[in-house]
């Protein structure tokens, strides 16, 4: 029996599962974005993941700048370990606030109009500001893929000694910075984020506002300024999440924004839409199904699967895995 | 008179206007009529979507699913390399049933979820077609698609050679202006069928639903079998404009004309031009459609005649603008007009109480999820 299931398995699965862990806790961050927002305001913001694509064209812009990459997107040789984290840190830093201030103003140009009509107003608003920031994101890049420099190597195995024999197969785990450098990154934010939406005023008051607007209002809470920092929050995670998509995924082009926000959408959804820990779960499930998927069934069916899975867990959990049940009032 | 009296005069005028094309003298009429063709094919798909959308007010983003479900049931049901030969007829009763059929079975398990999930299923689904048309690759030859969809006119009877009376036609029925003619006939029948059904017993439960399905449900309705109908016929129709579509470009084409991008710039027309109403719907179509695939590749021929882009930069094409523009109108449009262009009675006074002195239906921002 374990036998079979080990041979079925192949030596590859604990990589996939790495791979895919790391992948999920990518998703995990851009759907935080999707997730905080439609928290506070219902609004399934389809614009995020053309913010996060245009983050990872600014962080890209920013090593060039810096002199860390050439303008075809190599690294540039010589330079030392502390230079190499500078500019990570820089484009870290920088592609967040790019982000979160693009994010605000998106919100102050385009939403915030529109709070008090119906909701199908801001979603299709979303739609027409995905379409102007892919756009925007065509005339910067263009529209072929783009090295981003692999300032991280994937080439060193960290772990040369890390493999074990089960039943005559020998799982060996190779992990590189670029797996060191995701996990890194992601989980302080995270850990962050929750300190933050917990224990300080600003969170309490994002709570409020996300279980009733009004009420909160009327407690004295500014909702317009927590409506803004949840979208420059959610802006900075995706800033966050383009810089390490670009570390680690080496290219980045205009349609990144339409395929991870997608995944990253599906998975907040999967959490269920709104719930901050679900948004995490849902990543790192997707994040597992896409590595498990491309790594037994192919790339081509990559997408059906994760789409398949969706549908199967939202006909049984209505709701999503961790959201709440809501019952709709009379 | 309402607007909405106007706009039925002037959709029979637009009809007779279209009609009359092909018996112009001039030479370019051949080719705009034969790109006015698929442009007809995406009306029918943009009214089966208003369906879904505009009555019931199910948010559908997978609509071109349903389109290629309809393409490549005449597809498969036509080509040569297939031993089913049947004829366009056949077609036009597989290809909507295969459609609506798919369409019930998928939709059925998801009736539970709410707006914005059944929103993300659909766009799911979508997604999950077409990418099983590219994968099933020994039925659908792949990214290629299926060619020719060419099939007789009748079950057993040899296409009739057809006379010509202008510039350009030909004598087939599948090609230049008949099939123009047939697609502007489908689409006229499409037409008068929802004006119907909009005032049918189902028409006005759509519309129960779509404002309030919980009191719609106290009503005695049953919601669940209402938005079953509402997608069945949704995607009949969607299916009806695929295998038009494939007849008129004598192929599937590439999979990526079944794409997300289909239901969005899809979905787009039926909002631009007005949720729920017929002739705001065509005008959605007729704008977006006809800017993406006639204005915008004349205006992109001028300028490279006239060599004002000599290095072939994105910005300085009138295509590389193209989803730029979309978002502004978009976005123009909810800000400003969000019942659409030529919206529909009800809609209107949901969204500007003000302006008719009656009290908005469905009370404080309700119908959220219909818009």
């Amino acid at each position: 029996m374990l036998d079979s299931v080990v041979t079925a398995l192949g030596p590859e699965f604990p990589q996939y599962l790495l791979a895919g862990l790391a992948t999920g806790m990518l998703y995990a961050l851009i759907a935080l974005g999707y997730t905080m927002v439609y928290g506070i305001i219902e609004l399934i913001n389809f614009a995020h993941g053309d913010l996060f694509m245009l983050g990872s064209f600014f962080a890209l812009q920013l090593a060039i700048w810096v002199g860390a990459a050439n303008e075809k997107g190599e690294v540039i040789p010589g330079l030392g370990t502390g230079e190499l984290a500078g500019a990570v840190l820089l484009m870290l830093f920088g592609a967040a606030l790019f982000c979160a201030v693009l994010n605000v103003a998106i919100d102050r140009s385009v939403y915030k109009s529109l709070r008090s009509a119906p909701k199908l107003a801001p979603l299709v608003s979303a739609i027409g500001v995905s379409f102007i920031l892919m756009n925007l994101g065509v005339f910067w890049m263009g529209t072929y893929d783009k090295n981003f420099p692999e300032l991280v190597s994937a080439k060193d195995n960290l772990t040369p000694g890390l493999q074990f024999t089960v039943e005559s197969v020998t799982f060996a785990v190779k992990v590189t910075y670029q797996h060191v450098l995701v996990f890194a990154i992601t989980l302080p934010v995270m850990v962050a984020l929750t300190v933050f939406v917990r224990y300080t005023s600003m969170g309490k008051a994002m709570r409020a506002t996300a279980q009733n607007p009004t009420a909160a209002r009327l407690m004295g809470i500014n909702v317009d300024r927590v409506i803004a920092v949840t979208f420059a929050i959610g802006g900075a995670l995706a800033g966050v999440a383009a810089v390490v998509y670009g570390l680690t995924v080496n290219t980045v082009g205009y349609q990144i924004g339409f395929q991870s926000g997608l995944f990253a959408f599906t998975a907040a959804v999967l959490g269920g839409i709104g719930n901050i820990p679900g948004a995490v779960l849902g990543g790192i499930l997707i994040g597992l199904l896409e590595k498990l998927g491309t790594g037994y069934l192919g790339d081509s069916w990559r997408q059906p699967l994760v789409f398949a899975v969706l549908i199967v867990v939202l006909v049984f959990r209505p709701n999503g895995l961790l959201g709440a049940r809501t019952r709709e009032k009379v | 008179m309402s607007l909405r009296g106007v706009a039925s005069y002037w959709l029979v005028a637009a009809f007779l206007l279209l009609a009359a094309v092909p018996f112009l003298p001039s030479k370019s009429a051949p080719i705009y009529a034969t790109q006015f063709t698929s442009v007809l094919c995406l009306a029918v798909l943009a009214l089966g979507l208003n369906v879904i959308v505009g009555y019931a007010g199910l948010l559908h983003l997978g609509i071109a699913a349903f389109f290629g479900i309809g393409a490549y049931t005449a597809g498969v049901l036509s080509t040569t390399a297939f031993p089913f030969g049947a004829s366009f007829l056949v077609l036009l009763v597989a290809a909507p049933l295969a459609a609506a059929a798919v369409g019930v079975v998928t939709t059925a398990p998801t009736l539970r979820l709410r707006g914005d999930y059944l929103a993300l299923v659909t766009l799911g689904f979508g997604i999950i077609i077409t990418r099983l048309i590219v994968n099933f690759d020994p039925i659908t030859d792949g990214t290629k698609g299926l060619t020719p969809v060419s099939p007789n006119l009748f079950p057993g009877v040899d296409d009739p050679e057809l006379p010509k009376y202008g510039p350009g036609w030909n004598n087939t029925w599948r090609k230049y202006p008949y099939m123009y003619f047939l697609c502007l006939g489908v689409l006229a029948l499409v037409v008068i069928g929802l004006r119907n059904l909009e005032r049918s017993r189902l028409g006005r439960a759509w519309v129960a639903l779509r404002e309030d399905e919980l009191a719609a449900s106290c009503m005695g309705l049953n919601p669940a079998r209402l938005k079953l109908s509402a997608i069945a016929l949704g995607a009949a129709l969607a299916g009806l404009a695929g295998a038009l579509y494939a007849v008129a470009q004598d192929g599937t084409t590439e999979p990526k004309a079944y794409d997300f991008n289909r239901s969005m710039i899809t979905i787009c027309c039926v909002i631009l031009g007005g949720l729920g109403n017929r002739p705001g719907v065509l005008l959605g179509v007729v704008l977006l459609v006809g800017y993406d695939q006639i204005l915008t590749p004349l205006l992109d021929n001028w300028i490279q005649q006239q060599k004002l882009n000599p290095e072939g930069k994105e910005y300085l094409k009138v295509s590389g603008w193209r989803l730029f523009i979309f978002g502004v109108a978009l976005i123009l449009m909810m800000r400003f007009r969000p019942e659409g262009l030529l919206p529909e009675a009800r809609h209107k006074r949901e969204l500007h109480p003000e302006e008719t002195g009656q009290p908005a239906v469905g009370g404080e921002q309700k119908g959220a999820s219909s818009g």
